[in-house]
């Protein structure tokens, strides 16, 4: 036979090559996926909830809106979901009150802050929830096993797990379609309504709140949330834990 | 041979034993495909017949990682030549509409008990 050890190793260098070129040129067609042209994009989404303006009507609007939205149940006991919510001023920047704040009530509006450094994530052991390249913390319910680490992580009770099948407190007739309900033994919370954004619309509270919320890229110099944290003086939940909350509260 | 008489009414005993499923279901019921109820207006799924029959749990499974973590929201169909969203209730339940006839048949046929449905809307 007319081989040697050359010509041997000439071919499986040839052929070597050949393999290494040849899965990319056939990937190189167009990509299988892609995303609908006309969401919204951001750097880094952020939410400033303008304190003043929370009445409680505006309040009531954007829980509705939103829990209506991501069919979230209402339990008449302590193990409610919630999504969107309202705290006294006192219990929500506890560390930025004084005794005498607690006669007053100042109700606020308060949701997941979308942290930049959450601790949900680090803890959760299948990564079921996760940060998004635009920054907003979201939940992959499919890889949830209820372990509620990350409620134990996150320092803002944002999150809710589902002692019951929510199901049973929801009207199937009622029920948003455009969106899925969740099974017992999951964790929930504010997605700053994410599939929205990626159709180009906004969030379901901003547009029920009518101006008393704003949405906006807060890398974005121009964007409407950075212009109203340039003009107003802001709060954000429990800034010494390093977490970098992501929802701004105007005072 | 040693022990003979012992060591060959034993491993008969064992053939029959490890062979026990086979034989006993010989004559049973055999595997039948299910009649199912297409969609009138469309004579091809997103991908060929085949394709969908083997490989829609993957399909639905590759979606569902693409869509909530990836952040792709549409899916290019070669055999359609167009794009479609990623959605069990939006895109696959609007045509299969009719869950008892379509999915549920071959799933109860073939024993399986997916639980896409425990969340995800039947209709759209």
């Amino acid at each position: 036979m007319n081989s040697n050890r050359r010509k041997f190793i000439k071919i499986a260098g040839l052929a070597a090559l050949g393999w290494s070129i040849c899965p990319p040129l056939a990937g190189a067609r167009t990509s299988r996926y892609k995303r609908i042209e006309e969401g919204l994009r951001a750097e880094r989404w952020a939410m400033a909830i303008d304190t003043a303006k929370l009445t409680q009507e505006v309040m009531d609007r954007a829980i509705a809106a939103c829990h209506e939205l991501h069919n979230v149940p209402k339990i008449e006991n302590d193990q409610n979901i919630k999504w969107i919510w309202v705290e006294t001023f006192y219990n929500l920047i506890y560390d930025q009150s004084h005794p005498f704040l607690q006669e007053r009530q100042l109700p606020v509006l308060t949701l997941c802050n979308h942290c930049d450094n959450p601790p949900c994530v680090r803890v959760c052991p299948t990564k079921a929830t996760f940060s998004r390249e635009d920054g907003i913390v979201l939940m992959d319910f499919h890889r949830c096993i209820g372990c509620r680490f990350c409620m134990a992580g996150c320092p803002y009770g944002a999150r809710s797990f589902n002692y019951f099948d929510p199901k049973l407190f929801l009207n199937e007739d009622d029920m948003n379609r455009d969106f899925p309900a969740r099974d017992m033994g999951v964790v929930e919370k504010c997605e700053f309504c994410a599939h929205l954004l990626d159709q180009g619309e906004r969030p379901a509270c901003v547009e029920a709140a009518e101006g008393a919320l704003f949405f906006g890229d807060v890398r974005d110099p121009d964007s409407e949330v950075r212009q109203v944290l340039r003009e107003r003086y802001s709060l954000v939940r429990k800034p010494k834990l390093g977490t970098e909350p992501q929802v701004y509260y105007l005072i | 041979m040693y022990n003979a008489k012992y060591i060959i009414p034993g491993l008969i005993i064992f053939a029959l034993l490890f062979t026990f499923p086979f034989w006993y279901n010989l004559g049973a019921v055999t595997y039948e495909p299910v009649e199912l109820e297409l969609p009138e207006d469309f004579d091809d799924c997103i991908e060929s017949t085949e394709f969908m029959r083997t490989e829609h749990m993957k399909l639905l499974d590759e979606w569902r990682d693409i869509y909530v973590r990836d952040g792709y929201q549409l899916y290019w169909s070669e055999l359609k030549e167009q794009y479609f969203l990623m959605s069990l209730t939006k895109t696959c339940m609007d045509c299969h509409d009719n869950k008892e006839d379509f999915c549920d048949r071959c799933h109860d046929q073939t024993a399986v008990d997916p639980y896409c449905w425990d969340c995800h809307h039947t209709e759209p």
